[in-house]
């Protein structure tokens, strides 16, 4: 073997890499290529619902298993005038509102939720970026508060509205009703034994256990029952998946 | 690429070429060597988005890591630019392409008797004699047995058996381990590893050890015979070399 070959086949080979690189960045911007990209989503959807009961725990860690210190993640403090307003009151004033498809909306005061039948789990919260932390959630199930409101049979996703703004509008999440009426899923009004704090979401946030921190929408002002996501913000059923992309589906 | 024959038996009678690799051991290379590429780049932006690797459940900010990784530059990224959400698509797009590929290869190379013929390790070629011999020929830049040069030696074989059925099943396995909603389905992924935060460290070692693999393999292409061993990989022929005659 002649080493010009060598030559030329190593060269070759990098130019190729170099090529693949960032070709790799092209891709994500052809719009018939992007769908494939982006077909992984459903794929594993798919692949993990097929392979999971309906009703699969999350794993459960006993106190001991805690994180010392659970750290704050994305909004620390929403701090528009109306939600400061509502901190300086001890959410006194606050409503959860419970509307869209149900039989009977509901305004639901804290301590109206604190006096439902609570859940209490002790759960790894997983953040996309890859870090874990292990609290302690407290808080009456979503189902819980579904029935109460008397979800329709038109409903298919169930819509969290929050109180931070992101771009001038609120955060939002969207769940369907397979992790809606999931057991593990509650709206958690304490965390470690403490209530929530400004942090970590007061007065409620979502706990979804089966998905990507960034599912756990904090602040809720507002659930909705609605029969699709199209028209709520652009689309795609939530602040992350509208603006950067982010998988709907967050259980991988 | 060329049409594979059904059997090596059947080799036409030219002298120095052989039938070496099947179709489904090319298919399966080919495919490695775009994947891998892509699970590797995709893979350096998601660390970067906490470069910290940790043992046990959880572990973030507050908790002490065993390793802080360096910022992975945008040469060697996918994207370059740091974008989390398209790495992560890049990422568990190729992840099914490699966990149901290193599946179908696996069915294949039982059926047509790959693993049993060319990988299986034989204990006395795990004697010191023979690994020391085979050490003596690498450094010689020999790496066939002149009595039989398609056979691989040792070495090749502990290192195919290592990436094949060690390192690639531990990626696909570790990675499941990080899904929230695979650990609901199957507990016993954590016991596996650990925990979550024990198996991204061992999704990122193994990565580092496949990794290690590629550039060793790659030289070895290189001092064996670039043209050649491409070819066989492409084609399936492979010219046995001059001193193995």
């Amino acid at each position: 073997m002649s080493l010009i070959s060598r030559r030329a086949l190593v060269t070759g080979g990098a130019a190729s890499a170099g090529l693949l690189l960032s070709g790799c960045d092209q891709v994500s911007q052809v719009p018939a290529l992007r769908k494939i990209l982006f077909s992984g989503e459903i794929m594993n959807k798919g692949l993990q619902r097929a392979l999971s009961n309906r009703n699969a725990l999350a794993p459960e860690f006993s106190t001991a298993e805690m994180s010392p210190r659970f750290r704050v993640n994305g909004t620390h403090n929403p701090n528009t005038p109306d939600y400061t307003a509502m901190v300086a009151e001890n959410f006194a004033h606050w409503r959860l509102q419970v509307g869209g498809l149900v039989a009977r909306p509901l305004s639901l005061s804290i301590a109206q939720l604190r006096g439902a039948p609570a859940r209490t789990q002790i759960t790894r919260h997983d953040c996309v970026e890859g870090w874990s932390a292990i609290g302690k959630w407290h808080g009456p199930k979503l189902s819980t508060v579904l029935k109460a409101a008397g979800i329709r049979d038109a409903a298919r996703y169930v819509v969290f509205t929050c109180a931070d703004l992101y771009g001038g509008a609120p955060y939002y999440e969207s769940i369907d009703l397979i992790d809606a009426f999931h057991p593990q899923t509650i709206l958690a009004w304490a965390l470690n034994d403490h209530v929530l704090d400004v942090g970590h979401g007061a007065p409620v946030r979502l706990r979804v256990e089966r998905q990507l921190g960034y599912k756990h929408a904090k602040y809720v002002m507002r659930i909705d029952a609605v029969d699709s996501l199209a028209k709520i913000g652009l689309g795609k059923g939530g602040y992350w998946e509208d603006h950067v992309d982010y998988d709907w589906y967050a259980g991988i | 690429m060329t049409i594979a024959t059904p059997s090596p038996a059947d080799a036409p009678p030219a002298p120095r070429t052989i039938y070496r690799h099947r179709v489904a051991t090319r298919l399966w290379h080919w495919l490695n060597a775009i994947t891998i590429f892509i699970m590797i780049g995709s893979g350096l932006t998601i660390l970067n988005a906490h470069p910290h690797l940790y043992w046990g459940a959880y572990g973030a900010n507050f908790d002490h890591p065993w390793l802080n990784t360096i910022h992975w530059p945008s040469y060697v990224t996918i994207p370059a630019h740091y974008n989390l959400a398209i790495a992560r698509r890049w990422h568990l797009l190729f992840a099914l392409v490699s966990g149901f590929s290193l599946l179908g290869y696996m069915i294949a190379s039982l059926a047509n008797r790959h693993f049993q013929r060319d990988l299986r390790v034989r204990l006395r070629e795990l004697s010191a004699a023979n690994l020391w011999h085979d050490l003596r020929e690498h450094l010689a830049f020999r790496f066939h047995d002149p009595a039989d040069p398609t056979a691989y030696n040792i070495f090749q074989k502990l290192s195919y058996v290592l990436v094949i059925f060690v390192l690639i099943p531990a990626m696909i396995l570790t990675g499941l381990a990080m899904s929230p909603a695979m650990d609901a389905a199957w507990p016993w992924l954590l016991d596996l590893f650990g925990g979550r935060q024990s198996a991204r460290s061992v999704h990122f070692i193994a990565a580092a050890g496949l990794t290690g693999f590629i550039v060793i393999h790659l030289v070895l292409v290189i001092l064996a015979g670039p043209i050649n061993e491409v070819r066989s990989m492409l084609s399936g022929r492979w010219r046995v070399p001059e001193d193995a005659a």
